[in-house]
């Protein structure tokens, strides 16, 4: 494989394979285990490959066990591949070298690790130490995305009496002490009301703009990813099968519309059912969906044939479509 | 390694700050404390009022290796306690993964990370009694002598400690909390005797096989000049072993957890 150099990360036929032991019930079953033990390879990742450019800003999406957050791992050293290739920035991960991991950093929505009993700030200047940043530059790195993250005094004050909002900005702040160029987030929102939701993904976006950092993220939000990542990679039990942009992921996910209408009368759902399948039927309101080569047919001839309020076209919402698509397990 | 003096200083400092953030906590720490060193006073104590000869040591010579192994007790409560046990907590709770993408070696980072100075007293205690003992018993310090002690001392809690870490690095695989603690602490319970008052084949295995010797007996000869050079010699040697299998345990500990977890 030619390697173009404008390629930061690359994936190539990457697999995974957990090695499991395989445990019958009972006195009988665990006598059988312990002589003759049989094992058998549960595929985590199956021959994944793709390739990201610096500075852009991926979300990885599937379903829970999907193999995202083992492909994440892959990617920034924590976990060996089976089979295949992966190289961050010309270094192999999993090697776990010095010059790597100051380029890289992993958020993890559900693991912390900020000293609970202490104040961040001193957490800070523990990693500060680790990776060899002087008391000077610590500060000046501190104020600076202390600003970007809108965190204030919380930084003096003991981690356990956090929100949750809060300790997770902290720990993103101590994660991005060291000017990473390369960022890994696993479900970096979770847990997060919609506000402190929103708040993590303007200071992604805007690090991401002034720093022109990488952004890997893993979410169950869809707001996050719709949000954030204008190229999304979808993983479906442990197999790639989209890589692309949102937007024509949206479409070839949805080849319909819905069409929203507000009629002058009540009219019977029978009426329409010639134009489109009926979403929804609520007195004045009807909602159809229409695929898109048939749109502008079906809206002139609902125009002519009703007295018609208000129309209004739009995309059947992302998440709605993702939770389908995991479903069906394949894009059309 | 400039970085890593720096990083220990602030893992100390934080781990101090961390004591002190439960005042109440910490008042019964020191009281536990109290009573530990009452404690070893009071068995220290019966070693006075006796009138037995332990092997071919005297009551005073005795004496020092009580101070060895109380020295010893109190590093262990101070630095490899709150340490390696805690390792297994960072492979439960996968907060491993932070330590292992740290541009730092994460042995260290697991075996200096935290520090309880509810150990120092006893610390301090232990060499007191040491060099107490030692003048009591007619000894006479010179330069090398106490060099010799020193090495002794690190060679003895080197190997403490590499056996202590080959248990807890071991919790990779059984993720489980299991009382290891106390087969250490029995083990180092055995030094508290000089090794010449145990039968002939406890003596052989508290040499060669558990160098239980290495802990305490050793460094109270040092300290007396009864050390002679070729178990000294031996002693860096079975150090050196014990370290360097400690890391490539650990080595291969982490490869099996990095192709293991998710």
């Amino acid at each position: 494989m030619h390697n173009n150099p404008s390629d930061l990360i690359v994936v190539d036929q990457l697999s995974k394979y957990y090695r499991v032991a395989n445990k019958q019930p009972g006195f009988k079953g665990t006598l059988k285990h312990f002589f003759d033990r049989k094992t058998y390879d549960v595929p985590a990742v199956t021959d994944i490959s793709f390739k990201i450019s610096p500075g852009e800003v991926v979300g990885f999406l599937g379903a829970n066990g999907a193999g995202k957050t083992t492909l994440l791992k892959m990617m920034c050293g924590l976990i060996h591949p089976s089979t295949g290739l992966v190289d961050v920035g010309g270094f192999s991960p999993q090697r776990r070298q010095t010059a790597f991991l100051k380029e890289i950093t992993l958020v993890m929505g559900q693991k912390q690790q900020l000293i609970w009993d202490l104040p961040p700030m001193d957490s800070l200047y523990v990693n500060a130490a680790v990776y060899g940043l002087s008391d000077h530059e610590a500060k000046v790195r501190i104020n600076e995305l202390a600003e970007m993250l809108e965190l204030g005094d919380e930084l003096t004050r003991p981690v356990r009496k956090l929100s949750l909002g809060q300790r997770m900005k902290s720990e993103i702040l101590a994660s991005l002490l060291h000017k990473p160029s390369v960022l890994f987030l696993d479900e970096p929102t979770l847990g997060l009301d919609v506000n402190a939701q929103a708040r993590v993904r303007s200071f992604l976006s805007e690090y991401n703009k002034r720093t022109g950092a990488t952004i890997l993220l893993t979410s169950h939000y869809m707001a996050d990813i719709t949000a954030l990542c204008p190229r999304v990679i979808c993983i479906h039990k442990g197999k790639l099968f989209y890589d692309g942009d949102l937007d024509s992921l949206a479409n070839s996910l949805s080849p319909s519309r819905e069409v929203k209408v507000e009629l002058k009368n009540p009219c019977p759902s029978e009426q329409f059912k010639k134009y489109g399948d009926i979403q929804d039927l609520n007195d004045r309101f009807v909602c159809l969906l229409v695929s898109r080569d048939k749109l502008t047919d079906v809206v002139s001839n609902l125009l002519t044939d009703f007295d018609i309020i208000d129309l209004e076209i739009s995309d059947p919402p992302i998440d709605q479509l993702i939770g389908e698509l995991f479903i069906r397990g394949e894009v059309n | 390694m400039q970085r890593y003096f720096k990083t220990i200083r602030l893992f100390w400092s934080t781990a101090f700050a961390s004591q002190l953030e439960y005042q109440l906590n910490f008042l019964i720490e020191l009281l536990a404390m109290l009573g530990t060193l009452l404690g070893s006073v009071f068995i220290l104590s019966l070693f006075f009022t006796g009138g037995r000869q332990l092997g071919d040591w005297t009551w005073e010579s005795a004496l020092v290796i009580q101070g060895v192994y109380t020295f010893l007790d109190g590093l262990t409560n101070a630095l490899l306690r709150p340490n390696l046990t805690e390792i297994v907590n960072y492979v439960r709770e996968g907060t491993l993964d932070y330590v292992l993408l740290k541009p730092i070696d994460s042995q260290f980072w697991l075996s200096v990370k935290k520090f309880s100075f509810a150990g120092l007293p006893e610390i301090i205690l232990g060499l007191s009694i040491v060099f107490w003992a030692a003048i009591q018993s007619g000894s006479t310090f010179s330069l090398h002598s106490l060099f010799v002690f020193i090495i002794s001392l690190l060679i003895g809690f080197i190997i403490l400690y590499s056996v202590w870490f080959l248990i807890a690095a071991s919790s990779i695989w059984f993720v489980k909390t299991w009382n290891a603690t106390e087969v250490l602490r029995a083990l180092l319970a055995a030094g508290r005797y000089p090794i010449s008052a145990y039968p002939v084949i406890l003596r052989f295995i508290f040499t060669l096989v558990l160098p239980v010797a290495f802990l305490t007996t050793f460094p109270a000869e040092a300290i007396l000049g009864e050390l002679t050079f070729n178990i000294l010699f031996f002693g860096l040697i079975l150090s050196s072993l014990f370290f360097t299998f400690s890391r490539l345990f650990w080595k291969f500990a982490l490869k099996h957890y990095t192709s293991a977890s998710s």
